[in-house]
């Protein structure tokens, strides 16, 4: 159990972050693109730091989405840290591919990230039709571009 | 570890638990926390610890947005403000003088119904609240707000904003509340037509300027430009109050249902401030109080919700009709000759009267709670009731409207409008 390397202050100050801009007030007109802040957070540190508790910060993160979008509780949860557990899986077959490959698997989480919150949307009774909800996968990905660079900063930089 | 060094060329087996199996007990939490959330309602206290952890970082992401107004209103010039001053008192006196002609209005109205002193407004206390978050998608339409249980706040209280109806609150936390609005798809308020007395279901459509009332048949008298205000029905909102204006009426011959789509009047998006209502539940007005009595709620708000069991309401064996059209000579005529009869005894009533009056209203409420799919005539039933007595005219009853509100479909949404505090307010 070697803790103490990981940059623990990092993940929860960005997934804090990234909370917050889940929560910043938006127009109308841009916020269904706004991406999923709070899963890219997780797919990051899930990929560049496997062993430093993704798949808690994704439950507790999905938490307080939860909370925040007052969905039942557990729905953003299981999917955080589905996506999290996922990519730790994964991550050392992702870890030095090119930018590009590493967009595709985030793309791909994103997108079952929205699939499972979906599913248990349609579970508990709100079935729901519309192509936006699908907008933030593209959106997502492509801030994974400017994201991946950031957090990383946060700790390659020490 | 040194800053080039990755972490990932160690092996997994060093650190505890493997991923799959964190995973899989986190996921076990999630889904209890779910089943249990969504089945049993069991969660309320982890919901109240959960939305006061979350009320610092909601604070904080809209205090960019607050400070902004904040040095606005600081740097705003005189003439503005003297001009906004101006503007705010010929507000204010046309606000009085048709305040005058409302007390005229309901001095008339206590004079023909026997009562010796004029009532007091329904509404007894008012606390403002600001808006900190907002979720609006076509699926949930909700807002917080940074007021909370230590104001006061209870389940299924009414929140109104500038222009009309908002919505109730859905789950209180200490200091910030989440406030279902209207427009929500899972939201339903009853209505009733200004023009003819007709009342429906107003349900939300998940889209912030929209609502539909579903339940109306083609041949009920509904037009472009109707205002609706709630009906009294359902426990959370009082009679009267604004709600939308009808702005499309489809009838095709395709539906037996007419495709009725209005407008909220109150400012969905844009309002920053909005209001939490108190009611004097002793008022005929007054909402009445759901079926179990909200432990949290302020005891002075909801002082009827008596341990009593509801009287015996008349509900009319109306055949339960198949397709949803209004049957006035079954369902209709049976239940508007209930209250007429009642009234004599309640007319020089006071207090008591009154009770009962809520009492007869909470029956219809407990029976769509509890069973889901009510017996429409149930619902058709607790329309008619109160009317009499929430200060309708007695000659909008006999309208051919009351059973358009009873199709078995509007049951459920019924129950969910009708009924949402049979859950303890968390407190």
């Amino acid at each position: 159990m070697s803790r103490d390397d990981e940059p623990r202050g990092a993940m929860v100050l960005t997934a804090l972050v990234a909370l917050g801009l889940h929560l910043l007030p938006l127009p109308d007109a841009v916020v269904m693109f706004r991406p999923a802040f709070v899963a890219l957070c997780v797919v990051y540190w899930s990929l560049n730091r496997p062993r430093a508790g993704g798949i808690g910060l994704g439950f507790l993160t999905g938490l307080a989405l939860d909370v925040f979008k007052g969905a039942v509780l557990g729905q953003y949860a299981l999917a955080t840290s589905l996506i999290a557990y996922v990519t730790i899986r994964q991550h050392l077959l992702l870890r030095n591919k090119p930018q590009l490959q590493q967009m595709m698997f985030v793309a791909v989480m994103l997108l079952l990230w929205e699939v499972v919150v979906w599913a248990i949307d349609g579970w508990t009774g709100q079935v729901s039709m519309g192509l936006g909800r699908w907008l933030p996968v593209l959106t997502g990905t492509l801030s994974w571009l400017l994201i991946a660079p950031a957090l990383g900063r946060t700790h390659y930089a020490r | 570890m040194a800053a080039f060094a990755t972490g990932a060329t160690r092996s997994l087996p060093q650190r505890g638990p493997a991923a799959g199996l964190r995973f899989f007990l986190y996921a076990l939490i999630a889904v209890t926390l779910m089943v249990l959330d969504q089945r049993g309602g069991w969660l309320e206290r982890v919901r109240y610890g959960l939305q006061a952890a979350a009320y610092p970082l909601q604070l904080a992401m809209n205090s960019p947005s607050a400070a902004w107004n904040w040095t606005r209103r600081t740097f705003e010039e005189r003439g503005a403000l003297q001009s906004e001053n101006a503007r705010l008192r010929e507000a204010n006196r046309v606000l009085q003088i048709a305040n005058l002609r409302q007390a005229a209005l309901e001095q008339e109205n206590a004079q023909l119904r026997g009562l010796r002193e004029r009532l007091p407004a329904v509404a007894s206390r008012w606390l403002p609240g600001e808006v900190i978050g907002t979720e609006s998608t076509t699926l949930r339409q909700r807002i917080t707000v940074d007021r909370g249980a230590t104001n006061g706040i209870y389940k299924g209280q009414a929140v109104v904003a500038n222009g009309g109806l908002l919505g109730q609150t859905l789950r209180v936390g200490p200091w910030s509340t989440e406030v279902i609005l209207v427009t929500d798809p899972e939201h339903a308020v009853p209505v009733q037509v200004t023009r003819n007395g007709l009342r429906t279901l107003a349900v939300g459509s998940g889209d912030s300027d929209t609502l539909s009332l579903p339940y109306l048949p083609i041949q009920s008298d509904i037009r472009e430009g109707d205002l609706l205000v709630t009906s009294g029905l359902g426990g959370v909102f009082p009679q009267g109050y604004p709600v939308a204006r009808v702005v499309q009426v489809r009838r095709d011959g395709s539906s037996p249902l007419a495709q009725v789509r209005a407008i909220p009047l109150a400012a969905m998006e844009r309002d920053r401030i909005v209001a939490f209502v108190w009611f004097d539940a002793a008022h005929p007005a007054a909402p009445a109080p759901p079926p179990t009595a909200p432990a949290g709620g302020n005891a002075a708000v909801q002082p009827m919700t008596a341990a009593a069991p509801p009287p015996p309401v008349p509900i009319p064996s109306a055949p339960q009709p198949s397709r949803p059209v209004a049957n006035p000579s079954t369902g209709a005529a049976t239940v508007v000759a209930a209250p007429e009869a009642a009234s004599p005894g309640r007319s020089g009533g006071t207090a008591g009267s009154t009770g009962s009056t809520t009492r007869t209203d909470e029956a219809p409420a407990s029976v769509a709670a509890d069973g889901g799919a009510a017996p429409p005539a149930a619902v058709a039933a607790g329309s008619a009731v109160p009317s009499t007595t929430t200060g309708e005219p007695p000659a909008q009853a006999p309208s051919p409207a009351p059973a358009a509100a009873s199709t078995p479909a509007s049951a459920a949404p019924a129950a969910r409008a009708a009924a949402p505090s049979s859950q303890e307010t968390a407190r």
